[in-house]
């Protein structure tokens, strides 16, 4: 049963990746993308880590693509068709990915099917960010911070 | 039974495949910014895949490094369409092959 939750989030991820890809209309390649994210939140909830795929929703469907949806607003006049399409990169792509086939093909893997585990509670998210991973944990908040100013002066400076 | 460990990289490497080709191939800004954020996720992806496969799974060490990940993609895509915004408000565009001002 997990098998066919895997094969159909698959085929959901990797065809609306593949559409907001090459979708003329950047609109509709924003809603694509945001589709896209909702597949690797759920293959998140299959491999057990729900709290990852929980974060993955919030920042990137409830801000990340609200973002992208604006900006395609505000730039509104230029955001018609996209003109000229690269096939150098089709080719690079095709290539990396024949390379990565090979590359993942020829390793042994690590364990077969997935070994149990406990549940990965918030409890324990929390308490491992508040332990062993404070020092990352306040450097994403400088970090964030940071991006936040930069992103506003950025907008704002040319106001005046 | 879960899936092996290799079909969620295989998946894994088609979306940033997917994402490599929506970066090199589109020449809107914004479409740029999208590929860049599918390879960070098939990266996160991988990041999980291996956390639950691999040989110490009672740790959360890859949790922590995607949730991290997270962050900083936001935190990059928040810049990344400042920086668009900031571009089309100077240039009146925002293909890139137009935006070619430093070029030699």
């Amino acid at each position: 049963m997990n098998s066919v939750a895997f094969i159909l989030i698959a085929i959901l991820t990797l065809a609306a990746a593949l559409a907001a890809a090459s979708l003329p209309k950047l609109i509709h390649a924003a809603l694509s993308f945001a589709v896209t994210f909702v597949g690797v939140a759920a293959f998140f909830f299959l491999l057990g880590a729900e709290f990852v795929g929980l974060v993955q929703i919030f920042v990137y469907i409830g801000a990340v693509a609200v973002l992208i949806v604006f900006t395609i607003l505000l730039t509104g006049r230029d955001a018609g068709k996209d003109r000229g399409f690269n096939w150098g990169g089709v080719a690079i792509a095709i290539a990396v990915f024949g390379g990565l086939i090979w590359a993942i093909l020829k390793t042994q893997p690590l364990s077969i099917a997935a070994p149990p585990i406990e549940a990965l509670t918030v409890r324990r998210i929390g308490e491992a960010l508040m332990t062993s991973y404070v020092w990352p944990l306040q450097c994403v908040g400088v970090l964030l911070t940071a991006a936040l100013i930069g992103a506003l002066i950025l907008v704002m400076n040319e106001e005046r | 039974m879960t899936p092996a460990l290799h079909l969620f990289l295989i998946v894994s490497a088609a979306l940033f495949c997917i994402g490599l080709l929506a970066a090199l191939s589109r020449r809107h800004a914004i479409f740029i910014l999208i590929g860049i954020e599918m390879m960070l996720a098939a990266a996160n992806l991988n990041f999980i895949a291996f956390w639950r496969f691999g040989p110490q799974p009672q740790q959360p060490i890859g949790v922590m490094v995607a949730i991290f990940s997270i962050a900083i993609a936001a935190a990059e895509a928040a810049v990344g369409l400042a920086l668009v915004l900031a571009v089309y408000r100077h240039y009146r565009t925002t293909n890139v092959d137009q935006l070619n001002q430093l070029k030699g």
